[in-house]
């Protein structure tokens, strides 16, 4: 009898759906974290500082010459403006859940998170949320509207936005992709900070299109490390200069990068032996 | 007489082994620093790999631009942006010391309260730890700065009094900068929220130092007011005695200003600490 109410109850157990889930969490994080308002002006500080000193480069960058490798000053300011956008979606969605996911598996209570009734690798990517971060979204997307009403009539309209947010949130998701890879790493590694230290820095790379870098390093951020497809190609798309195969290739890496990422953290998963063993 | 004779002589002995414990003392921080970070060195490498992106972006803006207008940009050409860009690498390690952010912890976990029960000032340890990490961190250095330069062949001779000039600035820049992050930590003992008021600091410094662009490529203006802040004294002017272009007169105003700011940061963090240390005893009771 109870064996059969056992069974009935594993029949009918169906998981949370990932939205769902997405948004009880989103919705968990950001009341926990708009307690704390004076941290909005904080981030804001830092945000208008960051900015600010990207915007002076390039004044000094534009003082000089009046286009960098065919790119002109508006142009560069929508790339930076794609580009801070690009790290306030990681900083807020994307970093903290990787930073607790690392954490878990070092500390092995990645438990928690394995025995509910959901999918492990949706849950780890959406239980936490750094609400503030998400003011660079907003002072990059000013910046990138201030870009494409200078560029006057080459911009292309609604066409071009529709691709540019169709291409942030593919790029975004390659990103995330990316990132997962690095915290699975954490099954096999220790010092896995310092890879996320690193590639922090790379990302600095993502501030100017990567066409102007030398080809190796071009090649290593693109197909190693995604910052042209987060970065450059949304950008490529607000200066219409998107071009149909790289529609195609971005679409390919993010097909790549997610099946890749998820079974590197399955693998992984299986390497993992928890608090108790 | 004999008296004050003997009396003297003890003097001196006692300055002379106060000297001597005070340089042994250096040495041990240094040595035991050494075999920590040597440990790390993987980790140090990702951190220093990570450090090496920002030059590198601007080394390859500047290049693009001194290509497209000429062969040259306010004096600079590939090479010497090369040349400029890979020194920075090293400077921007020798700029590493002890974080002002590090203060809140420090403070709030009264690892200062341990530190003041010692014979000398806590400045040292944290100047003796440095020292003995930057040792470290100049070996470290020279496989990265053989892989950038066969990455963008920078142009440079240096003459043996800018190479002297170059060592002696490295650690002038050091010293001017451990002195005044201290100051700028020390902030810590009167309010917690110090942080704005780094970021704008670190900002300032990026845009005054010649850490951005070479300071030559500033607006007049921007060049005009760095004389007279500390910042271009620990950046700019330890890659340019070295890459050049600089005259003998500018090299040694450059070395007299680094010691007239590390006299400055000196009694900065005396006076700032004297005053400091009264708010942390009355907070700890």
């Amino acid at each position: 009898m109870t064996d059969k109410t056992a069974k009935m109850n594993v029949t009918s157990f169906r998981p949370v759906r990932a939205p769902r889930l997405a948004w009880s969490f989103f919705r968990i994080g950001a009341m926990n974290e708009l307690q704390y308002r004076s941290n909005f002006f904080l981030q804001l500080l830092q945000s208008v500082l960051t900015l600010g000193a990207g915007l002076v480069g390039l004044a000094v960058v534009f003082g000089r010459t009046t286009n960098l490798s065919g790119w002109t000053r508006p142009e560069l300011l929508v790339v930076m403006g794609v580009f801070t956008m690009v790290g306030g979606i990681t900083n807020t969605f994307v970093v903290p859940n990787m930073q607790k996911l690392v954490e878990d598996i070092q500390r092995g209570t990645l438990d928690f998170a394995l025995t509910k009734p959901a999918d492990a690798q949706t849950l780890v990517s959406v239980r936490q949320i750094s609400i503030w971060r998400s003011v660079d979204i907003l002072t990059g997307l000013i910046v990138l509207i201030v870009g494409v009403v200078q560029l006057g009539d080459n911009n292309n309209g609604i066409k071009g936005a529709t691709s540019l947010v169709m291409l942030l949130l593919l790029g975004s998701w390659t990103i995330y992709c990316f990132w997962l890879i690095l915290a699975s790493s954490a099954f096999w590694f220790i010092r896995v900070n310092e890879m996320q230290e690193l590639f922090q820095g790379l990302f600095r790379s993502g501030q100017y299109p990567v066409r102007i870098y030398p080809g190796w390093m071009r090649f290593g951020l693109t197909f190693l490390v995604p910052i042209a497809f987060a970065v450059t190609v949304p950008a490529e798309a607000a200066t219409n200069r998107l071009t149909g195969i790289t529609v195609v290739v971005a679409l390919a890496a993010a097909a790549l990068f997610g099946i890749g990422s998820r079974w590197i953290w399955r693998t992984g998963l299986r390497r993992y032996s928890g608090a108790s063993a | 007489m004999t008296n004050t004779v003997t009396e003297i002589v003890l003097q001196d002995q006692i300055r002379a082994s106060r000297w001597r414990s005070m340089i042994s003392l250096y040495w041990m921080l240094a040595k035991t620093a050494m075999q920590a970070r040597f440990q790390y060195r993987a980790s140090n490498y990702f951190y220093m790999i990570g450090m090496v992106v920002e030059p590198t972006i601007y080394l390859v803006v500047w290049r693009t631009i001194a290509e497209s207008s000429g062969g040259a940009v306010g004096g600079y050409t590939a090479g010497t942006f090369a040349a400029y860009y890979i020194v920075w690498t090293l400077v921007r390690n020798m700029n590493i010391v002890f974080t002002p952010f590090g203060w809140e912890i420090r403070i709030r976990e009264g690892e200062l309260s341990g530190q003041l029960l010692r014979p000398v000032h806590p400045i040292h340890y944290d100047l003796g730890f440095f020292i003995g990490w930057k040792v470290i961190v100049i070996v470290l250095w020279i496989p990265i700065a053989a892989v950038l330069s066969l990455a963008f062949h920078p142009t440079f001779d240096p003459s043996i009094e800018q190479c002297i000039v170059f060592f002696v600035a490295i650690w002038g820049a050091y010293l001017i900068r451990s002195m005044l992050l201290w100051v700028l930590g020390m902030i810590t003992f009167w309010t917690t929220r110090v942080s704005a008021l780094f970021e704008a600091y670190f900002m300032a410094e990026l845009l005054l130092s010649g850490r951005l662009v070479p300071m030559t490529l500033m607006p007049g203006w921007v060049q005009g007011l760095s004389w007279f802040l500390p910042f271009r004294w620990t950046f700019g002017f330890p890659i340019t005695a070295l890459v050049g272009p600089i005259s003998k007169t500018e090299l040694v105003v450059g070395v007299l200003a680094q010691i007239g700011w590390v006299l400055f940061g000196v009694l900065l963090v005396k006076v700032v600490w004297r005053r400091g240390i009264r708010k942390f005893s009355a907070v700890g009771g």
